[in-house]
């Protein structure tokens, strides 16, 4: 059975022609770029490459590039190269539903003496300005929030929140690792300092990143050693992840105007059909301002892992942000930030879209999963007629958080 | 992905005895449910039981279940498990019998069979007319806020399963999976059962060296039943706000009235099996069977 894969923002599929570009990298040149003979040479000048292509998809200049291990990585380093370009400020402002690669950064830093502001979300997952100026100080010195919520779509408004950043004096990091290649960037415009983004949620493989540095930003590098990346970044570099990840760019840039258009045609008929098909279901997200590939649907009264291993049952990859998917004991921290009762959070699934999707398989979801939904609800006991028991106990929770 | 064993996979994918039981009043019929479960962590059950009155056995029983994978097969397990078994033989039945039956369940979901037999034990106790639903508080101080779980609740699992991690008590019971805060409370607890069974393994080693090798008469075994609950169970039930009186002994059978907290605590048969028989096999006779007396 040949997988549906619609869980493309937790990893993407390499496409064909990155793998054909980073071959050559993996056997006939594996020179070293920063070699002083030919052989290097020539290899260097396909990294210069590359880096020319991921400044375009980002509307950046090539020096602004500088090539990482992956999403993590470049978010680490731009938080930590933020606040050495500020060493006398100790206040960091985020949000409560960034990425552990962010959050757990800051939970660290807290212990070193900064101070971390949290922004709340309302039930969209969407921030409050209001709530951000008024966290502002002359104190802080960094603002950094995701641009695109990997688990809801929600997308932030950046440039306004940018602004706001600016008028404070602080530097503005984000996180666009969900956002790249499903959204026009342009670095030129743009208040942002610093941008991540991950090599394999755009069809470059795993093990690459980059990180966008504004031209003339003080920069501290996080890992020290050679002068590989003209010293922001020490480190052999990864040649043929570099190579794949400039050619993703190159694609992603030559499709994303067809690509969103048709993920987001797909995406909202697999939406509007499910909850038209289904009762109890919701939408998780601000619909008004959402990546064009995402949708996450809770339904109520049956849990997320249940419903994925149903789905697997008919080849369909999708994702949950139940407590029993994780490993964890607690579901979502984005679905809780939100305030969604268990009942929705507990049976989440995201279905996460790429230019490989096609109708069909959208068809196939939409064919089964109406089914998959009512067997599952059989078996719970909270039907309507029940729902005082679990209401009762959704009470009892929120006291005691 | 967790990885399921077949039989897991094959109760999820078709479970047995889903669904509730109509009570029909038939005359020396019984219909009652028990449910236990958190919303917090995704999981609840609700037990529904047939019972055949004068037999006390266990005619039917059907699951509805809230939950994952392995919660849904847990409770499909449980339900074929008890079927025409008495309810005390139901009662003996513990987590590591669902698991077992399941051909094992990863450490992390190892909570969804204590979700079992613990609403078992809540439709039992139901039937019997046993409160249940403030026994976590009555029973002993709350060590986890995010869960709501007792320290009583954690001890309990922590003996019946040879517990030794603060990472297998969450798994078990949850505790400790939502904040943390709790996670130097529930090593105390974990570091205070192993000492406790420590101490009373060196004793009855010590005696056992030292003790007559010949049978017993019926008045040395009466005798040393009495002095084994007097001094080693009672304490450790008056601690919890319980009691134990030796009710009579015939043969093998040691008929013992649980008073106070005891009397009225739906974890009395883990009490009786795992804490008082155990004592009294290693100490008076290895074929001790222990039962409850309700007067």
């Amino acid at each position: 059975m040949t997988p549906i894969y619609l869980d493309n923002n937790a990893t993407t599929k390499v496409d064909p022609e990155v793998v054909q570009a980073m071959l050559p990298y993996l056997t006939e040149f594996y020179g070293n770029p920063s070699s002083m003979h030919s052989f290097g040479g020539q290899v260097g000048k396909a990294v210069k490459q590359a880096r020319e292509q991921v400044a375009a998809l980002l509307g950046a200049e090539d020096s602004e590039i500088v090539f990482t291990s992956c999403g993590t990585e470049g978010n680490n380093t731009a938080i930590r190269a933020a606040l050495a370009a500020q060493p006398e400020k100790r206040h960091i402002i985020t949000t409560e539903v960034e990425h552990p690669a962010v959050l757990n950064v800051c939970k660290q830093l807290e212990k070193q003496g900064y101070r971390v502001a949290y922004l709340s979300v309302d039930n969209r997952g969407q921030l409050d300005l209001v709530e951000l100026e008024a966290s502002l100080t002359g104190d802080t010195a960094l603002v950094t929030t995701m641009y695109a919520n990997n688990e809801t779509g929600t997308v932030f408004p950046i440039e306004q929140i940018g602004l706001r950043v600016k008028d404070a004096g602080a530097i503005f990091h984000v996180d666009a690792v969900q956002a790249v290649g499903k959204i026009p960037l342009n670095m030129k415009t743009s208040t942002i300092d610093l941008l991540t983004l991950s090599g394999h949620k755009l069809h470059a493989p795993k093990g690459i990143g980059a990180l966008y540095i504004r031209r003339g930003f003080r920069f501290r590098p996080f890992l020290l050693g050679g002068h590989q990346e003209r010293g922001r970044r020490a480190g052999t570099e990864n040649v043929p992840g570099i190579i794949g990840l400039g050619k993703a760019a190159e694609l992603e840039l030559q499709h994303l105007p067809e690509a969103v258009k048709r993920e987001k045609q797909f995406r909202d008929r697999l939406e509007k059909t499910l909850l038209e098909q289904i009762p109890d279901t919701q939408v998780n997200g601000d619909r008004k301002s959402r990546l064009p590939n995402t949708t996450n649907i809770g339904f109520k009264y049956i849990e997320g892992e249940a419903i994925l291993l149903m789905l697997n049952q008919h080849g369909i990859c999708a994702s949950s942000g139940s407590a029993c998917t994780s490993g964890s004991l607690e579901p979502s921290h984005v679905l809780r930030a939100m305030g969604l009762p268990y009942t929705i959070l507990h049976g989440s699934i995201r279905f996460s879209l790429s230019r490989y999707t096609t109708a069909a398989e959208i068809d196939k979801v939409l064919e089964v999963m109406p089914g998959i939904v009512e067997r599952l609800r059989a078996l719970s006991p909270f039907n309507s007629d029940q729902a005082g028991w679990l209401q009762g106990r959704e009470e009892a929770v929120a006291a005691n958080r | 992905m967790w990885d399921y064993t077949d039989t897991v996979m094959d109760h999820f994918y078709n479970p047995r005895n889903q669904g509730a039981i109509a009570d029909t009043q038939e005359t020396g019929i019984a219909v009652v449910y028990g449910e236990v479960g958190s919303i917090a962590c995704g999981d609840a059950l609700r037990l529904h039981l047939q019972i055949e009155i004068q037999s006390d056995k266990i005619l039917d029983a059907r699951f509805q279940t809230f939950g994952c994978t392995s919660a849904i097969a847990s409770s499909s397990a449980l339900t074929e498990i008890i079927k025409n078994k008495t309810l005390d033989q139901a009662l003996n039945i513990t987590n590591r019998d669902i698991a077992e039956f399941l051909g094992g369940l990863p450490e992390a979901k190892m909570h969804c069979s204590v979700m079992g037999q613990e609403a078992l034990e809540a439709a039992i106790y139901k039937y019997r007319g046993i409160e249940v639903e403030h026994h976590e508080e009555d029973e002993g101080a709350l060590i986890c806020s995010c869960f709501g779980i007792s320290d009583a609740r954690i001890r309990r699992v922590i003996i019946e399963n040879s517990l030794t991690t603060v990472e297998q008590v969450t798994s078990y019971v949850k505790a400790g999976g939502g904040c943390g805060s709790c996670l130097a409370d529930i090593e105390d607890l974990i570091a205070s059962v192993v000492q406790e069974t420590a101490a009373t393994s060196r004793r009855v080693e010590a005696e056992l060296a030292a003790a007559p090798t010949l049978p017993l008469t019926t008045v040395q075994k009466v005798n040393l039943i009495q002095k084994v609950l007097l001094e080693d169970v009672r304490p450790m039930l008056i601690a919890d706000g319980g009691d134990i009186e030796l009710f009579d002994v015939e043969g093998n059978i040691v008929k013992v009235i649980l008073k106070g907290a005891c009397g009225n605590c739906p974890g009395s048969t883990a009490t009786l099996k795992d804490g008082i028989e155990v004592r009294l096999r290693q100490r008076v006779l290895p074929e001790l069977i222990v039962e409850a007396v309700n007067l």
